[in-house]
């Protein structure tokens, strides 16, 4: 295959960034994203030039390294990550515009690196249980309901790769943080920390400029790990319960 | 107060105050229509009906100053999270595309604010009648609303201006409804479906009760009752 790309060159954080033309020749169609701007920068090493940097690692759609915003969509046309998206999804001969994850929280580091660790940073807010919650035996006499289980480990699949957040109009990261606080809160584990959490990481979202959901549910649309926006709507209800809580006690 | 200023200003926080008053809204909207709807039933109901909220100035002032707080409370939280989420996403794409084409999303801004306008319009035309001369020498007296209706809607360009204006706001509502629940958190799997259609229905049932009226004017089949 045969593919005109328009990719998104920028030096640093400091400098202005724009698209630069390339072609990628003889890609064959089994190769994924990520081999085929391989190949690309293999040519354009050869040639002496700078390759194109992107960031990248497990390459098997769990690690959430991977990013792309490829024809204005995150992660390109179909629901994985870019690692997992192959070139038979594209046509021959097609252009293809091949941008960073946009938005102020991620600034970009160089060409398509952004830098994604607000998210950590709203983790580290609270996505996570404080004390040890015994070993696996101790799982084994925790009853769950099955309900239950299952809302938590939909939730829990989310791999912060940050596509939501570059899909959003608003840059908002309400889909990330709602799976991390639906997640725990389905969970007995979770209970003690739940109020707190929600609030840790509300506040966190907000202080590192994330937008706010307008229900557009893009971010929905994108997310590799299919998580659905009804864990903003939780996400809403927590916050508000958490802050009312507080306000009494 | 600690609480009601860290809340409010947090983005959760700001999205409940606009889904609560928009749900007060919403209220309204459905009560209005239904006081519209009684013109069918002919004027003495329909007059009947507004010299019985006039009756009370109390309440009456008391419903209009608290939906004008709404309505601005609606306006100005909105335009705080518009502001903010111009600011978070600082730099757009150069390829814009979305996955799915959805006019009530892209457009609850523009049909915000276009439903503003015509609900200024209309307070000067029917509430506060600075508009049309001929409101103040009603056949039936001051509460002659159903001659006022038609008188009003005999106007082509009012009524056109009405029926776009009313369709705008459906579209807005039929995005908004869904998405005030989404925000007080009654969303979940089983739900989902239910309240999106649910909401859409309610929409475009509210466009009927509403245009029905400027439609049976200009139909001739509400007219003048001499």
């Amino acid at each position: 295959m045969n593919l005109k790309l328009k990719v998104w060159r920028q030096k640093n954080a400091q400098s202005e960034g724009k698209l630069v033309d390339y072609e990628a020749r003889n890609i064959p169609p089994a190769a994924s994203f990520l081999e085929m701007l391989d190949i690309l920068n293999d040519e354009l090493q050869a040639k002496g030039e700078e390759p194109i940097a992107f960031d990248h690692d497990c390459r098997e759609g769990i690690c959430g390294t991977c990013s792309l915003t490829i024809n204005g969509i995150a992660h390109g046309p179909s629901a994985t990550t870019t690692c997992q998206l192959y070139m038979r999804t594209f046509k021959d001969g097609e252009t293809i515009y091949i941008e960073p994850f946009r938005a102020r929280s991620f600034p970009v580091m160089r060409d398509l690196v952004t830098d994604r660790a607000a998210l950590d940073r709203i983790k580290q807010a609270g996505g996570y249980i404080t004390a040890r919650v015994g070993s696996a035996q101790d799982a084994n006499s925790t009853l769950i309901p099955k309900t239950a289980a299952d809302l938590s480990m939909e939730a829990a699949a989310c791999i912060g790769c940050g596509a939501c957040v570059a899909a959003c109009p608003n840059a908002s990261a309400m889909l990330f943080v709602g799976a991390s606080v639906t997640h725990l809160a389905a969970l007995p584990q979770g209970q003690p920390e739940r109020r707190e959490r929600a609030l840790r990481m509300v506040r966190k979202m907000d202080e590192e400029g994330f937008g706010n959901c307008s229900n557009h549910y893009e971010c929905e649309a994108v997310c590799p790990a299919e998580i659905p926006i009804t864990v903003i709507s939780n996400l809403n209800r927590e916050y508000a319960a958490a802050s009312a809580r507080e306000a009494a006690i | 107060m600690n609480f009601i200023t860290s809340f409010y200003n947090s983005s959760i926080g700001k999205k409940w105050i606009v889904a609560l008053t928009g749900l007060v809204l919403i209220g309204y909207v459905i009560g209005h229509m239904a006081g519209n709807l009684q013109i069918f039933a002919g004027p003495e109901k329909i007059n009947a009906y507004a010299a019985f909220l006039h009756s009370l100035p109390g309440p009456l002032w008391v419903i209009r100053i608290f939906l004008i707080v709404c309505l601005v409370l609606h306006i100005v939280m909105t335009i705080k999270l518009a502001v903010e989420n111009r600011s978070a996403k600082a730099q757009k794409n150069e390829y814009q595309a979305t996955t799915s084409f959805k006019p009530a999303k892209a457009t609850m801004v523009l049909s915000g604010l276009v439903v503003l306008a015509f609900l200024v319009l209309h307070l000067a035309h029917f509430t506060i009648r600075s508009i049309d001369p001929r409101f103040h020498e009603l056949p039936r007296g001051e509460f002659d609303v159903h001659s006022m209706v038609i008188l009003g809607f005999q106007n082509v360009w009012y009524s056109g201006f009405y029926i776009i204006a009313v369709f705008l706001l459906c579209l807005h509502l039929s995005h908004g409804f869904q998405s005030l629940l989404q925000t007080l958190g009654i969303n979940s799997k089983k739900v989902r479906l239910p309240i999106t259609y649910g909401g859409q229905a309610l929409s475009w049932l509210i466009f009927a009760g509403y245009v029905a009226v400027p439609i049976a004017v200009l139909t001739h089949h509400l007219t003048l009752v001499p």
